[in-house]
């Protein structure tokens, strides 16, 4: 084994348990640190895939914000912190047996392509990443049109917030 | 891949000067628990009130807004390095998703949003 393969598998199991924990832990706050490690895990995978910009992008992002995000969220709510019920309904072999299909299905679908089997080959010397994503994201041949619907997702996604927080007249002045 | 063994050292050193923070005061330091001292602390003053209480929902408006501008800068990165080869149409586009998202801005100041009385 190469240590570039025993840091993934490292990186695979602290990301899966950390996975775990946020879906078994009971108190909602530290699931919300289990998931900073789970993404954290993933912005690893990222490091090991040579997509650094994406790796920054996942700590930058989803650390930074995201997960503080979900952190406000969980102070939002009343003491439902710690939920007493079961943590399981009587649904959940049907989602067991879905999820398996699920990666089953996807493990077959995979099976055809060729990336299952190769390993990819690198970087061209003088390869700039960044550059290319860039290029790709402003001109009309890659991804102008998505580029700027993005923007109208932002705006819907902060107008939004600020109705649902910030209306009086849902008896609600943000106070 | 290399390049990556300096966050690593640096995980690694915050990791042991953490540890070590904590140990050295766990071994040499005398624990003599009392009452007060089991109090949670909150700056110095007697603490009131539970510390699961519910925050006021600015917070999650603020922590919104910082996503969202935080997007908007992800977005620049690799179009400030691409910048000279883009050429004009690259500014118009950029100029675009600004004034879009300014929108929004604006609508956020004027519904006061910004502001924390």
């Amino acid at each position: 084994m190469t240590g570039e393969q025993i840091v993934f598998l490292v990186v695979a199991f602290v990301t899966l348990f950390a996975g775990l924990m946020v879906v078994t832990t009971r108190n909602l706050v530290h699931a919300a640190l289990w998931l900073v490690a789970a993404l954290f895990g993933v912005a690893v995978t990222y490091v090991i895939l040579h997509a650094n910009f994406l790796a920054v992008v996942q700590v930058v992002v989803y650390i930074g914000a995201i997960a503080i995000l979900f952190i406000f969220a969980v102070m939002l709510t009343r003491r439902d912190m710690r939920d007493q019920g079961p943590q399981m309904n009587k649904n959940w072999w049907f989602g067991a047996v879905l999820a398996v299909l699920t990666f089953g299905g996807l493990y077959f679908l995979l099976q055809g392509w060729e990336g299952m089997t190769k390993t990819a080959t690198s970087y061209p010397v003088g390869f700039d990443a960044i550059s290319e994503l860039g290029n790709a994201l402003v001109s009309p041949a890659g991804y102008v049109l998505p580029f700027e619907v993005a923007s109208v997702l932002l705006v819907a996604a902060l107008v939004g917030a600020v109705y649902v927080a910030f209306n009086p007249r849902n008896g609600n002045s943000g106070k | 891949m290399l390049e990556y063994v300096a966050i690593a050292l640096l995980i690694a050193l915050a990791l042991v000067v953490a540890l070590a923070a904590i140990g050295l005061g766990y071994l040499f330091g005398p624990r003599k628990q009392s009452a007060v001292k089991a109090q949670p602390y909150e700056s110095g003053i007697n603490p009131f009130g539970e510390g699961t209480r519910r925050m006021p929902v600015r917070f999650y408006l603020i922590a919104v807004l910082f996503i969202l501008f935080d997007i908007e800068v992800v977005f620049f990165l690799p179009w400030a390095i691409a910048f000279r080869q883009l050429g004009l149409f690259g500014l118009i586009e950029m100029v675009l998703f600004i004034v879009i998202l300014l929108v929004g801005y604006i609508y956020a100041w004027k519904k006061g949003a910004l502001e924390w009385e």
